[in-house]
């Protein structure tokens, strides 16, 4: 029967496609046309599934069939397993008839390199064009750029999709030469540095003109592979910035390496995933982006490593006293940013509500701020604030003794450089 | 202490700010109920719902407040949390008796309350947006049922309206008895009478022949992209919280 066919089809490429983790449906600002299905524009997380993370889009590989052989990747050509393809309208139904029902924002396409990379690619910006040509379609399109395809067609994917991203897979071309010694590194930055210079030319025309089609509106994000190889959490923020800054990036994804293969090169089957690690990578990249955090602030030769115990801004923040107390009443947003315990929206309410009268300890809780690690670092109308002369490995004991870290059970140490 | 009892409405609700001032009742509870004569409670005042009294009070706060700062405070209102009239009431006060515009200062108590309030409601928007699961009917009609913490339905009619514009649907919340269906021009409050089918949440036997196979399909999906060996429960939970899962398609 069809369905059954379908549904073997879906479990498959489906699986195969999880490790990509990805799953923002955000920052596109495509309408609703002419009566047409879907818009695309804030990002909605439909469902969770069971390990907590946010299912958004529908994310598929076209096929899981790969020419490759990248050892930590479960479609590579010598892992033994099914193998599967989907039809270009097989694709269309699911996404249509799924979104229709509300379970998704959209579709992540993604695809194992069949044949070559234009043959590949050529597929999948099919499968955006129909969507979008055909069935009127206006959600969230994210699709894969594959390294080594044609400008030509990077250029009509950009068109139809929301968003575009290659994947470096591991965070130093060391790694990558180690890991899929078939992939090359030039081969991901090329599609990356065209879609580059054709989103900033595409932004200057919608400016000109307001009629100028909409080109890639969510711009490019990327994936690194952590844990998998041992770079240091330096070497793996440092090529983050990199790319932000060199590539007007969305995002770079962290994702930790799970353990589905055996090979020599690779951690051991039975090892844990770096879960605490990869959050502290998010949170690390967090302030880089929004908290005017510079990466050498985060890590350096001196600390190449992110603490695994507390967060990346209370650890910069007990490296570096000499910065506080920050007088929640006066200062400049900016520094108020800084303080551990407070986020962009508490600094955000701070700022407003010190212009009517100035804020006390209890009326900064009430914003929202996380009084156990802000109070070591802050002064405000209260009398109670920290008086003590406190180094910041007396503050982090504090800290660590009075909070119940989610952490604590398993935590567990990263790789160390040999 | 004077307690006030209003029919429920927002103009009830501004008719009641009126009062206060008019009668100087400053010591005053506002309950949301029906009034009984009854010389028993001496101090129960009723309020008697006006609409001239509330345009006037209204206009006083669009002097001092900006749009989106009554919109917020209906917005508190709609939302019919249990027993948060006294907040709003209270937010109401503080901008009349405050010479500037008050609705940023979060020191203070009833405007960090709306300020919590509305967190709460655009949450629980936020959630109904993400978890309503539409079911494909004979008719073609996309069918969800709802039932969320605050009354919110009237806020999701734009972000639905304008994604499924080619597309009959209706979100009817069980809980409050009501809907809102869009019939690929408009949309209208509904009332549905369920004395037919046992549950509201299950309309089966009026579903499209493709509805199942579809339903099948998510469910195997959702089963598919998740990867066991990251496991976390806490986080899943926090993330939809039980009381959703009887009407998402993946979790019944």
């Amino acid at each position: 029967m069809i369905a059954d066919r379908i549904t073997e089809k879906l479990n498959i490429l489906a699986d195969a496609a999880k490790y990509d983790v990805s799953c923002a449906s955000s920052g596109s600002k495509r309408k609703n046309e002419n009566k047409g299905l879907g818009n695309a524009s804030n990002g909605i997380c439909h469902s969770y599934t069971e390990d907590g993370r946010c299912v958004s889009l529908l994310k598929i590989l076209l096929t899981n069939h790969c020419i490759f052989d990248c050892a930590y990747c479960v479609s590579r050509k010598n892992n033994d397993i099914k193998r599967a393809a989907f039809t270009v309208q097989e694709v269309v139904d699911l996404t249509i008839n799924f979104y229709r029902r509300n379970y998704i924002e959209g579709l992540f396409l993604s695809s194992g390199i069949f044949k070559d990379a234009d043959y590949t690619m050529e597929r999948l910006v099919r499968i955006a064009k129909k969507l979008r040509t055909e069935h009127n379609f206006n959600g969230y399109i994210h699709l894969k750029s594959i390294p080594g395809a044609s400008d030509e067609l990077m250029r009509e994917a950009g068109m139809y999709a929301d968003r575009l991203s290659v994947n470096l897979e591991m965070p130093t071309e060391a790694g990558l030469k180690l890991l899929a010694p078939d992939k090359n590194r030039q081969d991901m930055i090329d599609p990356m540095n065209f879609l580059k210079n054709e989103i900033i030319l595409r932004t200057e025309e919608k400016k000109l003109f307001k009629k100028a089609p909409l080109f890639a509106p969510a711009g490019q994000s990327t994936q690194v592979i952590i844990g998998a190889t041992p770079e240091s959490d330096q070497q793996v923020l440092q090529s983050a910035n990199y790319f932000y800054k060199n590539f007007n990036l969305k995002r770079v994804y962290y994702s930790g390496y799970v353990p589905v293969l055996a090979d020599k090169r690779l951690p051991a089957l039975n090892t844990t995933v770096p879960m605490v690690r990869e959050n502290r990578l998010y949170q690390a990249d967090w302030l880089m982006r929004f908290y005017g955090f510079n990466v050498n602030e985060i890590v350096n030769n001196e600390q190449p490593l992110l603490d695994l115990d507390i967060d990346p801004k209370l650890s910069w923040a007990i490296r570096n006293m000499q910065a506080f107390p920050i007088d929640i009443n006066k200062a400049d947003i900016q520094l108020i940013l800084r303080v551990p315990g407070i986020g962009m929206l508490s600094a955000q309410k701070i700022v407003s509500a010190r212009k009517f009268a100035k804020l006390s300890l209890d009326q900064l809780k009430k914003i929202g701020v996380a009084i156990n690690r802000a109070r070591y670092f802050i002064v405000c109308k209260s009398n109670e604030f920290e008086r003590r002369d406190l180094t910041g490995q007396n503050i982090k004991q504090f800290i660590l003794a009075e909070s119940q870290s989610k952490y604590i059970r398993n935590t567990q140490s990263q790789l160390s450089l040999f | 202490m004077y307690t006030l009892v209003y029919d429920g409405t927002f103009e009830g609700l501004l008719t009641a700010v009126f009062e206060i001032y008019e009668r100087k009742l400053f010591h005053v509870k506002l309950i949301k109920g029906e009034w009984r004569s009854t010389a028993m409670f001496e101090e129960v005042v009723p309020v008697v719902t006006d609409d001239e009294r509330a345009n006037r009070v209204l206009a006083g706060l669009r002097k001092k407040l900006s749009r989106a700062g009554i919109q917020r405070l209906y917005i508190a209102h709609m939302a019919e949390m249990e027993n948060e009239e006294n907040a709003i009431v209270g937010f109401i006060r503080y901008v009349f008796d405050s010479d500037q515009n008050i609705e940023e200062d979060y020191g203070n108590k009833y405007v960090m309350r709306l300020s919590e309030i509305i967190k709460m409601v655009r949450r629980e928007k936020h959630r109904m947006e993400a978890f309503v699961r539409f079911q494909k009917l004979k008719d073609e009609t996309f069918y969800s049922a709802v039932e969320p913490d605050f009354n919110v339905l009237p806020l999701l009619i734009r972000h639905f309206k304008s994604r499924y514009a080619d597309q009959k649907w209706i979100i009817y919340d069980i809980k409050r008895g009501y809907g809102i269906y869009y019939d690929l021009h408009d949309t209208q409050y509904i009332s549905l009478d369920f004395t037919d089918v046992k549950n509201a949440g299950n309309v089966i036997t009026a579903f499209s022949e493709d509805e199942g196979i579809y339903q099948h399909l998510w469910k195997n999906y959702f089963t598919s992209v998740n990867i066991v060996a990251r496991k976390n429960t806490k986080l899943h939970l926090r993330h939809i919280p039980k009381r959703y899962w009887r009407h998402l398609t993946e979790k019944i």
